[in-house]
């Protein structure tokens, strides 16, 4: 009896501890049971290698792959190709983040706004838009503008989408709380919608990351001269399934980064919410 | 006058809500109004706030409210984004004098016992604390009538005691013009100067409890009349 009011004692302090302190959750230790499967995958997969199970053109067996990275690094083959990519990203990102949130606002704030903007990207929307990449190219030739007009426009819907439908599930009860307060309509959009809006725009701007890499990969492995893409499909000429991993593996890594990115922000611009599962990531 | 209203008509679709009523409100007077759910108490509290959005359709009739209105919901409604000290001084706009509006938020949140709290983000508050810092919001806006609507509803029993304690020392000190929208019967009977019961959309009875404190066996007398005339039956409530 005594030890277990003891033990809740000390968890209700842990509580009252976690509460006083800023909500951020404590970094976890990793689980190394977790690595167990993965390891013995990449284990398999260099003895299906090793033994020819695997055809070196079908695909480089792992230790291939970690050296062909180190070259590729080296001759600044892969440098370049990433600066070039990333550059192509961070262009159609601001261009389609700034029209999207634009038009989400114009469309979630004011009622005729939302009449004239929502019918046309709403029938836009439906358009898979990587079936445009054969039009753009007739439009736009094989430069630089149809692969950042690809990654915008794959960004656009997101954002849009999610910036307007958190400007209008803003909480009314908290809008009428605004307008006995005495908010003016400036400090009702500052104060009120536009916080209220932030956690589906931020939700958009993560979905909306995935898709500008998934955009950019299929640019740049249709038609480019230069970038990411340009190294793989460069790296299939020669049957260098090698290289292939590679740039698939930073692709990878590079979406993993800016997801990671978005969820720090998250946690900083979101600090008010509170702490905890139903908190945690929604 | 804290309010006057006259006359006041308010349809719902044909229904007929409030009907024809009259309510004046003194300076610094504390009313209370009852009523059974749907008695329209609550349409009546947001045509006062001016939260009655459709006011050409389905309303007719004068409500005057002084310049200041000040409203404190069921739900204490604060933007959970902004701290609490922000959530009271936020719409501030009347003239402070020296102070600034993060300085009179401060004295208005040590006033509700709150003073430790400022710099807290709401959704860390407990249920008393939140309608605390709503009260302080309603209070730093010096309101000439302060419209409470069940702001004690979703508290438990004890915080709601001590609430009780705190509306009538804010009030006495402050001295606004109070329409407390209740269906407790005994809370109204123990805050209000005035204990109106609204029946068919109108003030169908008026109860005035007596000066404070006030005598147990008068209010329990009191208590059986106006459950009456809410239409509960005295014994089974």
């Amino acid at each position: 009896m005594s030890s277990t009011t003891l033990a809740r004692t000390a968890g209700d302090r842990d509580v009252a501890a976690t509460r006083a302190t800023t909500p951020r959750p404590t970094r976890r230790r990793p689980d190394l049971r977790r690595w167990i499967s993965p390891v013995t995958i990449v284990l398999l997969w260099q003895l299906a290698s090793s033994t020819g199970v695997l055809a070196e053109d079908e695909l480089a067996s792992p230790v291939r792959v970690v050296t062909a990275a180190i070259d590729v690094t080296v001759s600044g083959e892969l440098p370049e190709g990433l600066l070039v990519s990333l550059g192509r990203v961070a262009l159609g990102l601001v261009l389609g983040l700034t029209v999207g949130v634009t038009l989400g606002l114009v469309s979630g704030l004011s009622r005729w706004g939302g009449h004239l903007v929502d019918p046309p990207v709403q029938m836009l929307r439906t358009l898979p838009h990587l079936g445009l990449v054969p039009l753009f190219i007739l439009w736009f030739g094989v430069g630089e503008l149809p692969k950042v007009l690809l990654v915008a426009l794959g960004v656009l819907f997101p954002m849009y989408l999610n910036v307007h439908a958190g400007v209008r599930g803003v909480d009314p009860k908290l809008l009428e709380a605004a307008s006995v307060s005495g908010f003016t309509p400036a400090e009702r959009l500052r104060h009120v919608v536009l916080p209220g809006a932030m956690p589906s725009t931020l939700t958009g701007l993560r979905l909306a990351l995935g898709i500008a890499w998934l955009s950019i990969i299929v640019a740049e492995t249709t038609a480019a001269d230069a970038g990411l893409g340009y190294m793989i499909m460069n790296a299939r000429e020669f049957l260098r399934t090698d290289v292939i991993v590679v740039g698939l593996a930073v692709y990878a890594l590079l979406g993993l980064t800016t997801d990671a990115l978005v969820r720090r922000l998250e946690r900083t611009v979101l600090a008010w919410r509170p702490a905890g599962p139903a908190g945690a990531d929604r | 006058m804290s309010a006057r209203v006259h006359d006041l008509v308010r349809e719902f679709g044909g229904r007929r809500v409030l009907d024809r009523l009259d309510l004046t409100i003194g300076d610094g007077e504390f009313v209370a109004l009852l009523g059974r759910s749907g008695s329209g108490k609550s349409t009546l509290l947001r045509l006062l706030a001016g939260l009655d959005g459709s006011a050409d359709a389905g309303v007719s009739g004068t409500v005057e409210v002084p310049g200041s209105v000040a409203v404190a919901f069921q739900e204490p409604r604060l933007l959970p984004w902004r701290s609490v000290r922000e959530n009271v001084s936020l719409g501030l706009h009347r003239d402070l004098g020296a102070d600034t509006p993060a300085g009179v938020a401060d004295t208005a949140l040590a006033e509700v016992g709150l003073g430790a709290r400022a710099d807290a983000w709401p959704l860390t508050l407990s249920g008393g604390e939140a309608q605390r810092a709503s009260l302080a919001r309603a209070l730093v806006r010096e309101p000439g009538l302060l419209l409470l609507d069940e702001p004690f509803g979703a508290l438990d029993a004890l915080t709601r005691i001590t609430m009780h304690r705190l509306v009538l020392d804010l009030w006495q000190r402050h001295r606004p013009g109070v329409l407390l929208v209740t269906h407790d019967v005994d809370e109204a009977l123990l805050l209000a100067d005035r204990v109106l019961v609204l029946t068919d959309g109108r003030i169908g009875a008026e109860h005035r409890p007596g000066p404070r404190p006030r005598d147990p066996d008068t209010l329990s007398a009191l208590r059986r009349t106006v459950l009456d005339e809410l239409g509960v039956a005295a014994d089974a409530a």
